[in-house]
């Protein structure tokens, strides 16, 4: 039996139960992750997991089962308990459900990929790690460490609209970091970006990185942290580096436009939005420089695909053009709702787990300037890079963010090392106030957006580069 | 075949494979897991996932390696061990390694409900349909939860455990006029959520919170509803009694010292509440004390941070230890003793400008000390600044008012904070703890906060909802 012969008994048997619609996903995912930790590797984990989801739906009602077996009888019973599950939702039944058209397509699609990252020897990508972190003790951190991690995915989508498409998406990234450890107070630095950097690729990512070059300058900067003098408080021009602006555009564009927080589904948990249905199309959401795409077209960032988990092709869209809100982020059911035409964003963490909206990569596109120019154009500011934390409301719109490391900028030169910067401000007035924003964009991979209930872990990617931002409050403290 | 079936095959295989000399533990849990969705007062998400979960850890030759999958028949299984074993083999010496859980009596977990365990989606439906009945008219939006998990133990020094543990958890806001009440509860038995008295709660606080004002940010006076508390205890188990982090200084955690008011009482006790009676290790769970009336006592271990402490196992190996470190999961805040609260005594409290924001005769009895502060339902999106000083940012949510002369009389714009954790329950902060805990699921089962709501001396504002 083959996975789609499982896939497909699984979406019969939810229409034999009295589904309307049924949709199943075969998934098999291999992943594997090492962690070091001051030039010794910390731990190995390699998980193989392999299941069938099925989703039905029954009157305007959806439920859906996933069970860890392919066999016929376990798709079958999973379709009917699919099924089952969308009558008990009648009990509590919404509006009519419709799902915009998408043409059933059968289809296969790769990511793209030079170095199977599985298949690099442990023993090498061992000593990458045990490398870099020995570097970094070395030079004077307290604490140094190294992960890399790969998935390996495998998925068949087939619904009861004629939909058979296969999929294999292969991921990684890794990074290092360094944290000096002082009195009172902890400082950390990492490299190329908090957690790493991820791509749809093979370990040419990874090795492109070049980890151990990086080592010596992120454990000397974490130890120079610890005396740095505070960052300023008050208001003053920012200027973020594209990691840190990666972040911002996750926390404060991708999220505030996912269809089904403007829907209200995610009220009681990830929350709402601020935006309204009602001003798409109209709202000024930043300054003119603020052109966001959504595009899962981008070979080698994380959140690129063939087609998303309910069979929509990747298509490129835009979300805010020259400061416009334009797009948002949809799936079939929601954008029937809202009277939209167009799905494509909707994904699942697994074969466990209902597909839902989700970030694909949400970017924007290059600016006019550079860093160079931005800094040199800057009288007085904070230039801030690499997250640390971040804080932002259930509706998307008052966030706090610290960084690793600032810089003071005077006269258009970038200056003393500044510690614990932070910032805060309101999405739509701090996109406003965007005045210059860089070419030299980098798609940053964030593998870690949890969203759901059950929880789901998004892999998500945000091209971004260096821009500055006009007067925003810094240097928030306890 | 039976999860403890499964278990001693797989070190059943690993003997075989890897020589007698090698040492295993295999884990082996079985999950049904099935979660209610509801938004804009009707169901739109309504999953569940039948799963088993196999984890293997194994040390050969002085190397050390884990593994894990899904894949429970003959080739799966030996798939599994042959993968390991080819890691553990390329892995470099592990010199700290801290054996095995030598055999030893596990006793059964403390509750388990068949019913919980085998409900039925109706049964949750029907929750949900009584909550969305209960908010009357409001709109409502939350989730009703059960879950069952069945689990073995078996190692290669001859020690095996099993158990299963059932839990359920409802989830609720209602919502009016741009505001929103909450109501949440774990449970070990599906029958003890009361989804009306939950939509009930919750629709009172959000109409008691419509028409907010905007105060200016600063210092108040609080008193913390016990979901808000429960963000407390999550951040302390993560970054303050979490042994890898202490070992590492990046901890406050400094036992024996008065760190704390001496109304703090902070006890780690699964076995409180439906549980598997072993960690991953095969250690048994049981109650660990970490703040004792102030003064800190305690972290959590698993062999490998306890054995570098000289503490040994407190019983909290989990997965992903060796990387996050091993954390209490199952805290209780301990209520204050010796009170007498009637129920349904709100007293004056709640019967001011404030009606239904103060919904219990616990929280009331803090709120009527309070000369002017706020009184915080809930706390959302906190993330650390400063892990040694444990330097919080994060939001309310869910209902802010302001009290005055013991009463609330206006509900007010969510605020940003920015707090030290540790130092708003330091010695003397601590103006009063309820006497009656409410338990708060976490995002995943088997992991919860139990405490009473609290009336703290300050906590630090540092920001208004528009800026």
């Amino acid at each position: 039996m083959t996975e789609f012969d499982a896939a497909t008994a699984a979406v019969q048997a939810a229409l034999d139960a009295g589904a309307r619609y049924a949709d199943a996903r075969v998934m098999h995912r291999r992943y594997e992750s090492m962690s070091a930790r001051n030039g010794d590797i910390e731990e190995l984990l390699q998980d193989e997991s392999i299941g069938l989801g099925v989703r039905a739906l029954v009157g305007s009602s959806w439920g859906f089962h996933a069970v860890p077996e392919l066999s016929d009888a376990a798709a079958r019973e999973a379709g009917r308990r699919a099924a089952r599950t969308a009558a008990a939702s009648g009990r509590v039944s919404g509006p009519p459900i419709d799902l915009v058209p998408v043409e059933a397509t059968t289809a296969s699609w790769a990511s793209g990929c030079e170095v199977d990252p599985l298949g690099v020897p442990l023993s090498d990508k061992g000593d990458l790690l045990v490398r870099a972190t020995g570097t970094i003790r070395e030079h004077g951190a307290d604490l140094a460490e190294g992960l890399y991690q790969i998935w390996d995915t495998a998925k068949w989508f087939v619904s009861s609209e004629g939909h058979r498409i296969d999929q294999r998406i292969r991921e990684c990234g890794g990074g290092i970091s360094a944290t000096s450890i002082g009195d009172g107070e902890t400082q950390r630095r990492s490299y190329p970006s908090y957690r790493g950097q991820y791509g749809t690729t093979g370990w040419e990512l990874v090795t492109s990185l070049d980890l151990a070059a990086h080592a010596a300058r992120i454990a000397e900067e974490s130890r120079a942290l610890l005396t740095a003098p505070a960052c300023p408080a008050g208001e003053l021009d920012l200027i973020l580096g594209s990691e840190q602006l990666a972040l911002q555009i996750h926390e404060s564009v991708g999220h505030a436009i996912e269809l089904d927080r403007i829907l209200g589904w995610e009220a009681a948990f990830a929350g709402t939005s601020w935006l309204d249905l009602a001003q798409l199309g109209s709202l000024r959401y930043g300054s003119d420089l603020m052109t966001v795409t959504i595009d899962p077209t981008i070979p080698g960032a994380l959140g690129s695909f063939g087609f998303d988990d309910e069979g929509s092709p990747a298509v490129k869209r835009d979300a805010v053009r020259e400061g416009r809100w334009v797009g948002v982020l949809a799936g079939r059911d929601s954008a029937a709702v809202a009277g939209l035409d167009y799905g494509g964003s909707v994904r699942a963490d697994g074969w466990a787990r209902l597909p839902m909206v989700r970030m694909t990569n949400v970017g924007l596109e290059p600016g006019p300037h550079t860093l160079d120019e931005i800094i040199a154009a800057t009288d007085d500011g904070v230039l801030m890079d690499v997250n640390r934390s971040w804080s932002i409301d259930d509706k998307r719109l008052n966030f706090q963010f610290g960084c690793e490391i600032g810089w003071e900028v005077k006269k258009g030169r970038r200056g003393r090392m500044l510690r614990n910067p932070t910032y805060t401000g309101i999405g739509p007035l701090f996109w406003r106030s965007m005045d210059m924003l860089s070419s030299e964009v980098v798609p940053w991979g964030t593998p870690n957006c949890g969203k759901g209930q059950p929880g789901q872990i998004g892999h998500t990617g945000h091209p971004a580069a260096p821009a500055r931002f006009r007067n925003v409050r810094v240097g928030v403290r306890a | 075949m039976t999860e403890l079936d499964i278990a001693g095959r797989v070190v059943e295989l690993v003997r075989r494979l890897a020589g007698p000399d090698a040492q295993a533990e295999a884990v082996v849990t079985r999950a049904d897991l099935a979660l209610t969705r509801f938004a804009n007062s009707f169901i739109h998400q309504n999953v569940a996932e039948s799963g088993v979960a196999v984890r293997l850890r194994m040390h050969v030759d002085g190397r050390t390696a884990a593994g894990s999958g899904s894949l429970v028949d003959a080739d799966g299984l030996r798939a599994l061990v042959e993968r390991t074993l080819a890691a553990a083999r390329l892995c470099p010496p592990d010199p700290a390694w801290p054996g095995l859980t030598p055999p030893s009596p596990v006793p059964s977990g403390a509750v388990f409900d068949e019913a919980t365990a085998y409900a039925e989606p109706d049964e949750r439906a029907a929750r949900v349909r009584a909550f969305v009945d209960a908010v009357g008219g409001l709109e409502a939006a939350g989730y009703c939860r059960t879950a069952y998990r069945s689990g073995a133990f078996a190692n290669s020094a001859g020690h095996s455990a099993q158990g299963r543990t059932a839990e359920a958890a409802m989830d609720g806001i209602a919502r009016t006029g741009g505001s929103d009440g909450v109501a949440r509860h774990c449970a070990d038995r599906l029958a003890d959520l009361d989804g009306a008295a939950l939509g009930t709660r919750a629709a009172a606080k959000a109409r008691a919170a419509v028409d907010p004002v905007e105060l200016p940010p600063g210092r108040y006076e609080v008193v913390l509803e016990p979901a808000a508390v429960a963000d407390l205890l999550q951040n302390f188990s993560w970054y303050g009694f979490n042994g890898k982090r202490y070992a590492e200084r990046q901890s406050f955690a400094e036992p024996g010292t008065a760190q704390f008011d001496p109304a703090v009482t902070l006890v780690d006790d699964p076995l409180h509440g439906s549980t598997l009676p072993y960690d991953v290790e095969g250690a048994v769970r049981r109650a660990l004390t970490l703040v004792d009336a102030g003064i800190t006592a305690g972290v959590a271990h698993d062999r490998r941070s306890g054995a570098e402490a000289g503490t040994g196992s407190t019983g909290h190996g989990m997965p992903g230890a060796s990387t996050f470190g091993p954390m209490p999961r199952n805290l209780r805040l301990l209520p204050a003793t010796g009170g007498d609260l009637a129920a349904g005594d709100l007293g004056t409290a709640g019967t001011t400008g404030g009606v239904g924001a103060v919904a219990d005769p616990d929280t009331a009895a803090l709120v009527a000390g309070v000369e002017r502060g706020l009184l915080v339902s809930d706390f959302w999106y906190t993330r650390v600044l400063d892990p040694k000083r444990l330097v919080i940012t994060g939001l309310t949510r869910n209902g802010v008012w302001l009290v005055e002369d013991g009463v609330p009389t206006r509900p007010v714009r969510d605020f940003r904070f920015t707090e030290s954790y540790p130092r708003a329950l330091g010695p003397g902060a601590v103006l009063g703890v309820g006497q009656r805990p409410a338990r708060m699921p976490d995002r995943t089962d088997g992991v919860w906060w139990e405490a009473p709501p609290l009336r703290l001396a300050a906590w630090n504002f540092t920001g208004g909802a528009s800026g």
